[in-house]
């Protein structure tokens, strides 16, 4: 009878025991480093997409919802997510929203395979990175689209496909306009957009005419007509390649009919 | 407990069994888990190992009284594992508030592979082996802190190598965590090589 009594006892003794002192030695601690977390902060980072695509400038969400609380980033920090979820944070922290319009990116190249004189055949690592490590990339003009495809893996909403012709192209109802292609791309081809801009030189040298002109069939030269033509002055020349204004813009469509290669186009119908 | 006396090089012997001989990692396969899961990047890495061995040297002697002074007093080791994963559960608790009061640009760092360390056999095993090989309290801490940082070699060698899968043309089928385990056997075998070290 003792050993049944001990045998049932002891366990249950020693467990309790241990699991007094553990709890004790616990619910002191958590008084001692007991550590204030703001509620807000937790009901801001839900409402955030989650993605930690770094858009915002911080290291992921939860940084960012941090900062917006702190009052170290403005309630509209988050690029990933739309108006409504701004204005919701807004609700939270008692703030108004500045309203600010969207961006989606756009890969400024055109220099297709067929287009875009290659210097040699890479065969190294798929990646843009890595290609333009090797003697600065495969292409002739050094502000080309290599088209490995490193901002189409690296996209986190799955904006960006792999065209058929070697450029990628962009979802713009999937695009938020987080940035994240524009940051991993060794040639800083893509470029945020205001969604509401319709005519875009869609190119990225800066290489004087004569050596565009011998690279690629469709890249800006840097000619200037463009700028001449335009009734609004709307377009400016910057070191070789031309910048439409959207806001002066007026869709009269001039410079596209005087463009001699084709760089300045309508991305978007009227 | 063994009654004779060790000299230094016994303990310098009993490092060098627990890092390279007897790795806990590649000889004994325990802790697998966080071994693939933390080793893609060489700072997650980092920080897991600097965790384990912070935990495991704590957790090591405070296991060796509880199987001591309770268990063994009152003839009840069978509820060891029990106990053990208790202790080891609270003791990663409380570490975690320790750093997030202390250091909270550490406790980001660590994220979450701190609370899992509750739940790595490494920690465990190391805390039963310590029991198994019958070492008093001095060896216990050698052992758990030397087979923590034996840990951390595999996993920081292991990250090392994963972080340059990014670069190498892996065939599709072998691709990340099949990779990932074949290196970890490689790694295995090489370390058999210690073997011949010591008797």
């Amino acid at each position: 009878m003792g050993g049944i009594l001990q045998a049932t006892i002891y366990p249950i003794m020693v467990m309790g025991g241990l699991a007094v002192v553990f709890a004790l030695m616990l619910g002191i601690a958590s008084r001692v480093f007991y550590v204030y977390v703001d509620p807000k902060v937790k009901a801001v980072e839900e409402l955030l997409p989650g993605a930690n695509c770094g858009g915002c400038g911080f290291a992921g969400c939860s940084d960012c919802a941090a900062a917006i609380v702190a009052g170290k980033a403005p309630v509209t920090a988050c690029v990933a997510c739309g108006t409504d979820i701004h204005e919701q944070i807004a609700q939270i922290l008692g703030k108004t929203v500045e309203v600010k319009e969207k961006e989606v990116a756009h890969i400024m190249c055109q220099g297709t395979k067929d287009k875009a004189k290659r210097r040699f055949q890479y065969m190294g690592i798929e990646d843009c990175r890595a290609a333009v490590v090797v003697a600065g990339g495969d292409k002739e003009c050094q502000y080309g689209c290599l088209g490995l495809g490193t901002c189409v893996r690296s996209c986190p909403f799955g904006a960006l496909s792999m065209g058929e012709n070697g450029i990628p192209v962009v979802d713009r109802d999937k695009c938020t306009g987080c940035g994240t292609c524009v940051r991993v791309c060794p040639r800083g081809i893509p470029k945020l957009l205001p969604v509401s801009q319709k005519i875009v030189t869609v190119c990225n040298s800066h290489d004087a005419p004569p050596v565009v002109k011998k690279l690629c069939e469709v890249g800006c030269l840097g000619c200037g007509i463009c700028k001449k033509v335009c009734p609004e002055k709307a377009i400016e020349l910057e070191n070789f390649l031309s910048v439409v204004d959207p806001s002066k813009c007026t869709l009269c469509g001039k410079c596209i009919e005087k463009c001699p290669t084709g760089a300045i186009r309508q991305i978007l119908p009227g | 407990m063994h009654n004779e006396v060790w000299t230094f090089s016994d303990y310098i012997m009993l490092v060098i069994s627990a890092i390279f001989i007897n790795n806990i990692l590649l000889i004994r396969f325990l802790g697998n888990c966080p071994f693939l899961g933390t080793s893609k990047r060489m700072d997650t890495a980092v920080s897991m190992s600097l965790a384990v061995v912070f935990v495991l040297t704590c957790t090591g002697p405070i296991t060796w009284f509880i199987q001591h002074y309770l268990l063994e007093k009152y003839d009840i080791v069978y509820i060891q594992t029990l106990a053990f994963i208790l202790t080891i559960a609270v003791f990663v608790q409380l570490v975690e508030m320790v750093i997030k009061k202390i250091s909270p640009p550490l406790y980001r760092a660590l994220g979450i592979y701190l609370p899992l360390i509750t739940t790595n056999c490494a920690v465990f095993g190391t805390c039963i082996l310590n029991i198994r090989e019958k070492f008093n309290l001095m060896q216990t801490i050698v052992f758990s802190f030397s087979s923590a940082v034996g840990f951390g070699l595999a996993l920081v060698i292991m990250a090392g190598l994963r972080e340059r899968f990014n670069f190498a043309r892996i065939p599709k089928n072998f691709q990340d965590t099949s990779i990932g385990l074949i290196t970890a056997g490689l790694i295995g075998l090489s370390f058999y090589a210690f073997q011949g070290l010591v008797k």
